[in-house]
């Protein structure tokens, strides 16, 4: 297994933030919350196709900008009355640096 | 016209008047002397003011625009130093002021306990609003502290009050437990633990000795040998009868001024009333049987016959927190039987004193819903023998009702009193229900003054409405903001104010939010408000805008943005319309299209453009449309007499001017504009926010139309003569929706709330009014007339438009 792969700095984010990462099959978004937690979901509301790197940051939620759906960062599930998920990606921050693990890449260069 | 002089501009004074120009219309030429620089205010409410949660405007009872209307000349801040009764004039610094009728309402003033350091500075009542201020200021210091000295009802008030401004208190009290005239030793032990349990401390039986300090009070030494450190102390030990001016014109006067059944003195053209009169050798200090005595007053003066009678009182504190309810005579006695009801785990006690089967007192603490009913009780002499075994437990248990505190509110009688303060009954309240149609709790204490003064019945006009309304009453309407909160709209804009709240966290950690980071309901909400109420000071939270403010374009359905540049008043010119043609071939926008709102839109921008765009766009000095903001949008002309045959005047001038002049100003809705320059309207001006058709003798200024969700024409707010007075009228009027509308709410909805006479009142009628709204609107325009795409052009909030990172083939187009 190749090392997990530098996506970038925590501070290239702004907090309640989130910014994208573009890859051959769609776009990840990284989100970054107050307290400086990271998480990478699929960058695509199952609604209806949101960008939800786009969204109101609030806890570890983030509101769809296009109809308000409400979705749990860590687990991806969309919350309230709304049902959907979200594919989830695992990431990790060490000395400041924002990581994701490389099967994730490599598995949506093979989709 | 008869000349009436009122000396004393209090609550009983005020309500008076009232009823004198509804008993008595166009009788009187009202002259009304206050020795505070203030008009008539709700005294009641200062220990809410005091506490921060409720500002002073709000507990004005008649404004400026009252007085006018009623033709009443205020002299507020003029002390009256005699009166002479011969000659009929009273005499002020400002001369004599000559009367045929007196009214003297000069109210009580606080009792000074004469201690050793009375006179330093850092002693003060709780009396009236300089009193709050001073306060108020002292409480600002971090660790401060108070010395409360007096632990009855006004004294606890402030004690709790200055304890929710963060200060340290102790409340000093001489018997052996607090609120001793309202409450027995039981209930008062259990709201002495409450405040402790605040952290308050309450010293009973606290014999004070001194007040010592230097240069200001420093500390209160007690008989015992203790000592409490002291940024201020409050003397709440009670009231007595101001007096003075009556004992020097000759009046007769024994503890108060002494008034008859018709509220006149012993001169019969000096009538009186309020906490200075006396009346049956008894001195009157609460608030409803003022109120009674002003109708009688009234009454008197239109020479219709009435006479006062005295009433029984009940008491509630108001402490935010803390129920206590007490009516009627609750001493213990030989001919006396009282039922006791206590429930230690949840703080409640109840006492009711029986004399000859019939209830005459009652103390409630913890659980005050019963209160009315056992008051109700005590002023009809109620026999009580067939439900003594169920008394205690309250109406809900009684003749096998439902437990169902709705229940109990249903099966009061007609005649049962539910405001105290304004002698209210339910009647009177479900009557103007049904006749004025009235649907929200607003309405209510507008017409019927119900729950207007002290507020301590609302939960039970509440229930009134719910059930004269059945399901189209929606107290909903008036509920929390968001899931992450408790507070409705208003309530958070009212403490953002009153608590100087300058920032979210600040709101959040304040008010109590029960989320650590609020919500995508909230936060855009709070993020408006404080933008509106500190400019220059608050910075903007670019993460709390929805993405349409964040990025200053349109999020469209597929992740695209629509781009509207600026059209002045709907006017272009080649050079403009070559540049977004222009851009649209360089960045290969897919749809370009004419709004609504006499512009162009370019839809189909990828983000990462949006720069590039923009850019283009300022070098033909075009900047924002702000389509997608909460705040101006568009002024929408006609051609106007520059080229009409029937226009009148420069309406396309004026929409150019009021959009130059307020483009950038965030508001609670979008706000859209439109001058029409003759009454054909081609503009379309009477479904706007704000509308201007012109005529030929000047300006008509419409207001609150909708052609949205709901379609409403507008309705006139005023007439200007000139265009600059209709540019100040609408920068005012928006000014005003600015800081009061609620987030989202538009013009016409806000105005529905607040109704228009109060709109009128603060922008059309009061000059200097108006001109403070312009003020400010001016002032904050300074820090929101920054064209937000330029400076996006220059590197600002970079990230937005550009990924973190790329990986593998170039992004599929999707």
């Amino acid at each position: 297994m190749t090392e997990w792969i530098e996506l970038g700095s925590v501070t290239a984010i702004p907090p309640r933030g989130a910014r994208c990462v573009n890859t051959p099959s769609g776009k990840i978004a990284v989100f970054r919350t107050a307290e400086d937690q990271v998480y990478a979901i699929e960058n695509r509301c199952p609604h209806k196709g949101g960008p939800l790197s786009e969204g109101i940051v609030h806890g570890a939620s983030v509101t769809c900008p296009l109809h308000n759906w409400v979705f749990d960062l860590a687990t991806g599930e969309a919350q309230g009355a709304d049902e959907g998920h979200v594919q989830t990606y695992p990431v990790k921050v060490d000395g400041g640096v924002i990581y994701i693990a490389p099967d994730v890449l490599m598995q949506m260069a093979a989709e | 016209m008869e000349k009436l002089v009122v000396i004393g501009a209090g609550m009983a004074s005020g309500r008076a008047l009232e009823h004198i120009f509804e008993e008595a219309p166009g009788r009187f030429d009202v002259t009304l002397f206050g020795a505070e620089p203030r008009g008539n205010y709700n005294r009641l409410m200062l220990s809410p003011v005091l506490a921060g949660e409720k500002a002073y405007e709000q507990i004005i009872t008649h404004d400026a625009e009252w007085y006018r209307e009623h033709g009443v000349q205020t002299r507020f801040g003029e002390t009256v130093t005699g009166i002479d009764r011969a000659r009929k004039v009273v005499i002020s610094a400002g001369g004599e002021t000559p009367y045929d009728k007196l009214i003297v309402a000069t109210g009580s003033a606080p009792f000074i306990i004469p201690l050793p350091g009375k006179d330093l500075p850092g002693v003060m009542a709780f009396r009236d609003l300089d009193d709050v201020n001073r306060m108020v200021e002292v409480s600002k210091r971090t660790g401060s502290k108070a010395v409360v000295i007096g632990g009855g009802l006004l004294g606890l008030e402030a004690a709790a009050a200055l304890n929710a401004r963060g200060m340290e208190v102790v409340v000093l009290h001489l018997m052996g437990h607090v609120m001793e005239r309202q409450l027995d030793p039981a209930a008062g032990y259990l709201l002495q633990r409450d405040l402790e349990a605040r952290g308050i401390k309450v010293h009973c039986k606290a014999q004070t000795k001194a007040i010592l300090g230097e240069e200001r009070v420093e500390a209160v030494a007690l008989e015992d040998g203790t000592v409490y450190g002291a940024d201020i102390v409050v003397m709440a030990v009670g009231i007595r009868p101001e007096t003075r001016i009556a004992v020097d014109a000759g009046l007769h006067v024994e503890r108060g001024i002494v008034v008859n059944d018709q509220m006149v003195t012993s001169d019969p053209d000096v009538l009186a009333l309020g906490e200075c009169v006396e009346h049956e050798k008894i001195v009157y200090g609460l608030v409803a049987p003022l109120y009674d005595q002003a109708k009688i007053l009234a009454k008197t003066l239109a020479k219709v016959d009435a006479a006062f009678r005295p009433v029984q009182t009940a008491t509630q504190l108001k402490v935010t927190g803390v129920s206590v309810y007490s009516a009627g005579d609750f001493a213990d006695a030989e001919d006396r039987e009282e039922i006791v009801l206590r429930d230690a785990n949840s703080g409640i006690y109840k006492r009711i004193v029986l004399k000859e089967d019939r209830v005459i007192g009652a103390v409630l603490y913890g659980e005050t819903a019963d209160g009315p009913w056992f008051f109700d009780m005590i002023r009809k002499g109620t026999d009580t023998r067939d439900m003594r075994a169920t008394l205690i437990f309250g109406q809900a248990y009684q003749g096998g009702a439902a437990l169902d505190p709705m229940a109990a509110v249903a099966a009061l009688p007609d005649d049962a009193e539910i405001c105290g303060c304004n002698g209210v009954c339910k009647s009177a309240i479900t009557g103007t229900i049904a006749s004025k149609g009235l649907t929200d709790l607003d309405g209510v204490r507008a017409h019927t003054k119900a729950s207007a003064s002290c507020g301590s019945c609302t939960h039970l006009v509440e229930k009134l409405m719910a059930i004269t309304l059945g399901d189209s009453y929606n107290p909903a309407a008036v509920k929390p903001m968001c899931p992450c909160t408790e507070h409705d709209h208003g309530t958070v804009r009212r403490l953002i104010v009153a608590k100087e709240l300058k920032s979210i966290p600040a709101i959040m950690q304040e008010l109590e939010w029960k989320t650590s980071c609020g919500c995508a309901k909230c936060r855009p909400a709070l993020n408006y408000y404080l933008v509106a109420e500190w400019p220059g000071e608050y910075e903007d939270d670019n993460q709390s805008r929805f993405i349409n403010e964040r990025v200053h374009a349109n999020i469209q359905k597929d992740g695209t943005y629509s781009v509207v540049p600026r059209m002045w008043g709907g006017m272009t010119n080649p050079k403009e319309l070559r540049a977004i043609a222009d851009v649209a071939d360089k960045f290969a926008i897919p749809a370009v299209k004419v709004t609504g709102g006499q512009r162009i839109d370019l839809l189909g921008v990828k983000k990462e453009d949006l720069p590039g765009v923009w850019a283009d766009l300022n070098a033909a000095g075009m900047v924002s449309g702000a389509a997608y903001a909460k705040g101006l949008r568009t002024v929408k002309t006609c051609v106007g007499s520059d080229w009409c045959r029937f226009g009148t005047q420069d309406s396309t001038g004026l929409g150019v001017r009021l959009e130059k002049f307020m483009w950038g100003a965030w508001t609670p809705a979008k706000v859209k504009l439109a001058v029409s320059g003759c009454p054909r309207n081609c503009a379309e001006a009477t479904c706007k926010d704000i509308g201007v058709i012109c005529v030929d003798s000047g300006y008509d200024i419409q207001f609150a139309g909708a052609a949205g969700l709901d379609i409403k024409g507008t309705e006139l707010l005023c007439h200007a003569d000139t265009e600059d007075e209709a540019l100040e009228i609408i920068v005012a009027l928006t000014q005003l929706y600015r800081e009061q509308g609620h987030y989202l709410e538009r013009i016409y909805k806000w105005a529905k709330r607040v109704g228009n006479d109060s709109i009128k009142a603060a922008v059309v009628d009061d000059l200097d009014k108006r001109k403070l709204y312009y003020d400010r609107f001016v002032y904050a325009q300074q820090f929101a007339q920054v064209d937000p795409w330029e400076e996006r052009v220059n590197g600002k909030d970079a990230h937005e438009f550009a990924a973190m990172a790329e990986f593998g083939l170039p992004v599929a187009a999707e």
